[in-house]
C-alpha cells in the first residue's frame, strides 16, 4: 500500500507501545475484543500481543466468515453438486467441512465444483454455458454482501441462482456481550465491515453496553494505536465510539453498497457454527428475487447438520474463549494440509492464521 | 474474506475499471463507489468497497499525534511512499 512504510514505522510503533504501558491499569485485567480474520492477522503477523502489558488481552471473536458457515449450509452445497450442478465459491470455501464431507471431496467424487475470485465471475460462467446450471454460493459478511447483491440486481442469467450464506457482524459483537464469562471490556470493529456500514451500528455498543469501541485499520500501528484509544477510555472511566480508520470509514458507511444490499435482500435470524442461532444476523433475498434462490429452485433444504466434529473446539475459539493452541487436535490431528474444524480451513480462520504465523508451534 | 486490497484506478469503463494492484493490473467493478482515475480504493472479491481518502490517510500521522498527545518534536517521522 501507499505509504506502507509510515503506517508500519517501528519509530512510532515504540512509542505508542510506551503510551500503552504507561496507561494501561496496573492490576485489572482488561480484555480487548476484535471481530475480524484480518485484524487476528495483522496481530499474529506483527506479534502485537507479545508488546502488550500483561494484563492487557485481546482475543478474537467471530471475525471469519468462512469459518462460521453452518455446515447444513455446506451440506446444501455438497447436496447441488452431487445433483450435478456446477458450484462456484470462493476458494476458501471449497475446504470447509461439511457434514460428511466438504465441497472439494464433492468434486474428488466427480463434482462441478469451480472457485472464483468474484461473483461476476460465476455470472459470466453462467453466460458462457448456457445449458448448465450454475449457483454461487455465497458466504461473507457486510463486506461481501454488496457484490452479490449487484449482481442480482442486474438479473443475472436465468442458469444462475444463489445460496446465500451471508451474515452481519453487529448481531454476533452483541450476542459475544451476552456470553457471561467471556467479560469482554471493549470492542476493536472490523474496518472493512465498517467501510460499507459505517459507524453507526456500533452505537449500541457503548451507548447500551459501556463498551468503549473502536473501529480500526488492519495496518499494525492501526490496531496498535486503536489498542492505546480503548485504555484511554477505560482510564478516563468513560465509554465512547471512536473511529481510527477515517481514511476508509465514515459515519453512514457506503450508501450505494447499503442501498443495493436492501434491495435485494432482508435481514432475518441465521445459525452460525458454534454459535447457534443469532436473531437479525443473515440476509435472504426478497421476493422479487426468489427465481434466483437455489433452495426454492432447486428444492434442497437441511436443516441441521454436524458443525464441530468429535474433539474439535471451534466453537470455543470462534469466540475466543481458548486459544487454538489450547485444542488438543491443534496442529496434531488438525492442521491447515488436513483440517478437521473450520477454524483451520480458512485464511482468516483464528487456527489457520496461528498455524500459519507460529509456523505449528504449540505456544 | 474481508481482506481488502488497496489498488490505483487507471481506466474506467462504465462499471468496471482497470486497477493497479503495486504492480498487478486488473478488472475491478467500481459499481459501489464514486471513483475517478486515479483514486485509490479498497477492492475486496473483485469490487471496489470504498475510495480511500488520500486527505486523510495523510492526516494519519496528524490523527495519532493527536490521540497520543505527542508534540510535533517528539517524532521525526515522514511520510514514505512505496
Amino acid at each position: 500500500m501507499f505509504w506502507g512504510k509510515f503506517f508500519r514505522n517501528p519509530q512510532l510503533a515504540r512509542e505508542v507501545v510506551k503510551r500503552i504501558r504507561e496507561i494501561a491499569p496496573k492490576k485489572d485485567h482488561v480484555k480487548i475484543c476484535h471481530v475480524c480474520g484480518t485484524h487476528e492477522w495483522t496481530i499474529s503477523h506483527y506479534g502485537i500481543r507479545s508488546l502488550l502489558p500483561e494484563n492487557v488481552e485481546v482475543i478474537a471473536g467471530p471475525g471469519c466468515p468462512v469459518c462460521i458457515v453452518p455446515a447444513a449450509e455446506i451440506d446444501e452445497a455438497i447436496e447441488l453438486a452431487l445433483k450435478g450442478i456446477s458450484i462456484t465459491c470462493f476458494g476458501d470455501v471449497i475446504r470447509v467441512p461439511g457434514s460428511k464431507m466438504s465441497l472439494l471431496d464433492a468434486k474428488a467424487k466427480g463434482a462441478d465444483v469451480r472457485v472464483v475470485y468474484s461473483v461476476m465471475d460465476a455470472v459470466k460462467m453462467a453466460r458462457k454455458e448456457p445449458d448448465k446450471e450454475f449457483v454461487f454460493f455465497a458466504i461473507g459478511f457486510e463486506t461481501t454482501a454488496p457484490s452479490t447483491a449487484v449482481e442480482l440486481l442486474k438479473k443475472p442469467p436465468k442458469n444462475l441462482s444463489f445460496l446465500i450464506s451471508h451474515r452481519l457482524i453487529p448481531p454476533a459483537m452483541e450476542l459475544m456481550l451476552g456470553i457471561g464469562d467471556l467479560q469482554i471490556d471493549a470492542f476493536i470493529a472490523p474496518g472493512h465491515v465498517s467501510t460499507i456500514i459505517g459507524l453507526e451500528p456500533y452505537e449500541i455498543f457503548p451507548k447500551a453496553y459501556r463498551m468503549p469501541t473502536v473501529v480500526a485499520g488492519f495496518e499494525p500501528l492501526d490496531v496498535l494505536v486503536a489498542i492505546y484509544m480503548i485504555l484511554k477510555q477505560i482510564k478516563n472511566g468513560i465509554s465512547i465510539l471512536e473511529n481510527e480508520y477515517k481514511r476508509a470509514v465514515t459515519w453512514r458507511g457506503n450508501l450505494r453498497a447499503k442501498a443495493q444490499m436492501n434491495k435485494a435482500f432482508k435481514v432475518v435470524g441465521g445459525f452460525w457454527r458454534g454459535l447457534g442461532r443469532i436473531p437479525d444476523s443473515a440476509l435472504s433475498l426478497r421476493e422479487e428475487f426468489l427465481e434466483y434462490d437455489a433452495h426454492e429452485k432447486f428444492n434442497v433444504r437441511i436443516l441441521s447438520g454436524r458443525d464441530i466434529p468429535p474433539g474439535c473446539q471451534c466453537h470455543l475459539v470462534i469466540i475466543g474463549k481458548i486459544k487454538p493452541t489450547e485444542c488438543p487436535l491443534f496442529m496434531r490431528a488438525c492442521t491447515p494440509q488436513n483440517p478437521v474444524g473450520s477454524c483451520m480451513v480458512g485464511i482468516e480462520g483464528t487456527c489457520r492464521i496461528w498455524a500459519s504465523e507460529f509456523n505449528g508451534r504449540r505456544i | 474474506m474481508c481482506l481488502a486490497v488497496p489498488a490505483k484506478i487507471l481506466e474506467i469503463n462504465g462499471d468496471l475499471a482497470k486497477a493497479d494492484f503495486g504492480g498487478l493490473v486488473r478488472e475491478v467493478n467500481v459499481m459501489l463507489v464514486n471513483a475517478k482515475v486515479g483514486d485509490y480504493v479498497l477492492v475486496h472479491a473483485g469490487y471496489a468497497i470504498q475510495v480511500i481518502n488520500e486527505k486523510e490517510a495523510e492526516e494519519t500521522l496528524m490523527l495519532w499525534k493527536e490521540i497520543l498527545e505527542l508534540k510535533d518534536n517528539n517524532l521525526q517521522i515522514k511520510m514514505m511512499r512505496c
